[in-house]
């Protein structure tokens, strides 16, 4: 009978392709469309904060370098990760992360709570030589960020395509943005103010690079890498309750 | 080549390269400062090379009509070739980027393109879709017009999918090295190359649809069950994942419209099906036609093509959240794809026994012919890597394969010792039929690439199990005071010498690739001898005699 009535449908081409689009679209509706719809898939985090437009663009550098390739930022729930690298993961820790950067290797260590960790000099001398802090690394070295000037004129459409995709971001942060990048960057800027004022008192405003008179492509990684795990206290306020 | 289209196909090819030069010098202007502009030149270049190509050949006369009499074959001779120049290009950056994570100081330059992070994306996607690709649009256009004993309905359509497809990998791998990516593993293009390979593939989808309507067979062979799957899906999949927002058109960089958790679930359900339907499906259409043939025994058996094939198209779908097992993912979702990835044991493996039992009572030709040994040992490394993906997938094991070496090694079994040896053997059957020769240049060359493709893998794989089993194990193991035994420094040491091991492995296998490669130039030389020697009135005569390689 099933043997029949295959071969009635393989007589039949665009039956075929109808057939073949059916069944594959069903794993995916069912897996992936409940994510979006079942409120706990995201927990509530109401401390959470955006990203700067300097981290946003220091962001951005850690993707066009492929830093996701051999970093993950998923702290899984597993004893030997928590006590290796913190707190596990929350789902929205990465709610505002368009993409998301969980990555799928550890060549080297998970990054996901690498914010605060160590010092901007530190992250500074380690990317434009690993090997010079961590002698057995084998991560490259970065030593144009520090030459590149950062490019911050169009910071602001990069905001407006944040906020198309679901980020909230306000008028004043997209108008703001490029501004917003300078000072950060800048303690001695008359708007780092502005930085707080919009992004949070927590925010680091600081010489990332250790050079407030230029602002480079080293001033928004590392401004980002201070960050990474930092948005949102969710995930340590956790494990304390659940300890 | 050229001189094969009709005068009418020429003006169209024309056509298109016009718009497509108008696109470049659009994303030119509109991209200044910005890396886009660099890939408006290249498009640019690209269009208006190919056209004058077409120019100096616009007013050759008309092919003949007994052209119509036979298959249309020579987008695919030009597809074995591009798809084996990727092959030795892919697979060098690949022993590059193997060496570095070895010796990271061999880089040489302190320049941006040359780091790990930007050419690691160069071999994945040069061997994945630049000879990946290539070969299967090569062999898709062979099997689809024997197994429907129908022509190409046009001489136009093919050559745009794979000029344009190649268009698409070539802005791929050009990105990467500037650093344009979407940081979503084998969807890294942006957002302009991915709207281009939809284009490619609707037509691609149309020449396919277009010949097996033409077909003079009652029934749709299983070869293009496989190869329908693989477009139609990874069409559907390439549209969801690479859903985003551009900064501007004047940019290269673009926003994914998922985030976090329905952004990785959506990127692995991509990622895991882009191994099924481009790694998988694919190849076992190439797989189906070549191996029986070669082999010159019929499918073992019809019910279990049926089984496996559904099997596949059905649940491989599923199986994408175990790439986040004891993630932020919610655990009924990981549950489920665990559930299926194990499942989808019994289709795999019907496919491989299906190849396997097809050459029972050819086991003789399997020893002395190392083309279809290459299909044995494929079909052999797909059995072995898709049972290895299903135990991987389970929870508790993936705690300890998960984000080490052993995904790699799991990775190139499954790429290496299947696709590429699978790939290999279709091809090594199929050159000598589209060059018209009874035999490949030296049959001592394919015995000598098989030896090398084998050995590369198995040092290959055995040095990541052993890495990434040691790794994982490092990084969980306690001492007696109950804190943890290893820093992560320390399990990257103990990586270094299976990081040699792994990068030898891999020469080996590139070494393979090209002796491939010269015995496949060689046998295309040898055709064009045997042209040149035959009297010149036995030949149909139009066009320009010899205006390329790869012509009729």
């Amino acid at each position: 009978m099933k043997e029949f009535f295959h071969r009635k449908l393989e007589r039949n081409a665009i039956g075929f392709v109808l057939a073949i689009v059916g069944v594959a679209s069903i794993g995916g509706l069912v897996e992936i469309a409940p994510l979006f719809t079942i409120h706990e898939t995201v927990e509530e985090a109401p401390d959470m904060r955006l990203y700067t437009p300097l981290e946003l663009a220091g962001r951005n550098l850690y993707i066009r370098e492929g830093c996701y390739a051999c970093h993950s930022q998923m702290i899984r729930t597993l004893r030997d990760e928590v006590e290796r690298y913190g707190p596990y993961s929350l789902a929205v820790e990465s709610k505002y992360d368009h993409p998301m950067l969980w990555g799928s290797k550890r060549t080297g260590p998970d990054l996901a709570r690498l914010g605060g960790k160590y010092s901007d000099a530190w992250h500074v001398a380690h990317l434009v030589n690993p090997r010079d802090v961590v002698p057995e690394s084998v991560m490259p070295r970065y030593g144009w960020l520090k030459r590149n000037a950062l490019r911050i004129d169009d910071l602001g459409a990069h905001l407006a395509a944040q906020r198309a995709v679901g980020v909230p971001y306000t008028d004043a942060m997209i108008e703001n943005a490029t501004a917003d990048a300078r000072a950060q960057a800048n303690p001695d800027d008359a708007g780092a103010s502005g930085v707080s004022e919009r992004y949070g008192e927590a925010t680091n405003v600081r010489a990332f690079d250790g050079n407030p008179g230029l602002l480079t492509e080293m001033d928004a990684l590392v401004a980002y890498l201070q960050i990474v795990g930092q948005l949102t206290q969710a995930a340590q306020q956790q494990t304390a309750t659940a300890e | 080549m050229i001189s094969g289209l009709t005068v009418s196909e020429r003006h169209l090819a024309l056509f298109v390269l016009g718009a497509l030069a108008l696109t470049g010098l659009a994303m030119a202007v509109a991209g200044r400062g910005d890396p886009l502009a660099v890939h408006g030149y290249i498009v640019l270049v690209f269009s208006v090379g190919l056209g004058f190509a077409v120019l100096s050949a616009l007013f050759d006369p008309e092919p003949p009509e007994s052209r119509l009499s036979e298959y249309y074959d020579d987008p695919t001779r030009a597809g074995i070739i591009l798809s084996l120049a990727w092959a030795v290009a892919g697979m060098f950056v690949g022993v590059w980027v193997a060496a570095l994570l070895a010796w990271p100081e061999l880089t040489f330059v302190d320049s941006a393109w040359a780091s790990f992070g930007r050419l690691r994306p160069v071999h994945t996607s040069g061997v994945i879709f630049g000879f990946g690709g290539n070969a299967l649009i090569a062999t898709s256009f062979h099997v689809l017009q024997r197994t429907c004993r129908a022509r190409l309905p046009g001489q136009f359509a093919p050559w745009f999918v794979l000029i344009g497809y190649n268009l698409f990998c070539l802005i791929a791998a050009t990105g990467y090295l500037m650093g344009m990516t979407q940081s979503k593993e084998y969807a890294e293009p942006e957002w302009y190359a991915d709207l281009w390979l939809v284009v490619v593939w609707v037509v691609y989808f149309l020449i396919y649809i277009r010949t097996l309507q033409r077909r003079k067979e009652p029934h749709i062979y299983v070869a293009n069950w496989y190869y329908m799957a693989f477009i139609l899906v990874v069409a559907v999949l390439h549209i969801v994942n690479n859903l985003a927002v551009p900064v501007s058109f004047g940019h290269a960089k673009s926003y994914s419209l998922f985030s976090g958790v329905q952004d990785a679930m959506t990127q692995w359900w991509y990622g895991h099906n882009a191994v099924a339907f481009f790694l998988t499906a694919g190849f076992l259409g190439m797989m189906y036609y070549y191996l029986p043939k070669r082999a010159e025994r019929p499918i073992f058996s019809y019910r279990l093509s049926i089984i496996s094939f559904w099997g596949i198209t059905f649940m491989y779908m599923w199986a994408g959240a175990h790439h986040l097992h004891y993630t932020a993912l919610p655990q009924w979702v990981q549950t489920l794809g665990m559930t299926f990835s194990i499942v989808l044991l019994v289709p795999s493996w019907a496919s491989a026994g299906n190849a396997l039992a097809t050459l029972n009572g050819a086991w003789h030709k399997v020893r002395d012919d190392a083309t279809l040994r290459f299909m044995m040992v494929a079909a052999v490394f797909y059995g072995l890597s898709t049972f290895e993906g299903s135990f991987m997938a389970i929870r508790a094991v993936n705690s300890l394969s998960h984000y080490t070496d052993w995904t790699v090694g799991h990775v190139h079994a499954g790429a290496l010792g299947w696709v590429a040896m699978i790939t290999f053997g279709s091809l090594y059957a199929l050159v000598p039929w589209m060059w018209k020769q009874e035999r490949m240049y030296s049959p001592k060359l394919i015995e000598l690439h098989f030896w090398l493709a084998l050995a590369g893998t198995v040092v290959y794989v055995f040095a990541m199990w052993n890495s990434g089993i040691i790794q994982g194990l490092m990084w969980r193991t306690y001492n007696d005071s109950g804190t943890l035994a290893y820093s992560f420094i320390d399990s990257l040491v103990a990586m270094h010498p299976y990081y040699i091991a792994r990068a030898f492995g891999g020469l080996l296998f590139l070494c393979g690739a090209v002796v491939c490669a010269f015995n496949v130039w060689m046998t295309i030389r040898m055709a064009r001898r045997a042209r040149a020697a035959e009297p010149a009135g036995d030949v149909p005569l139009y066009g320009k005699a010899g205006a390329a390689p790869a012509g009729e």
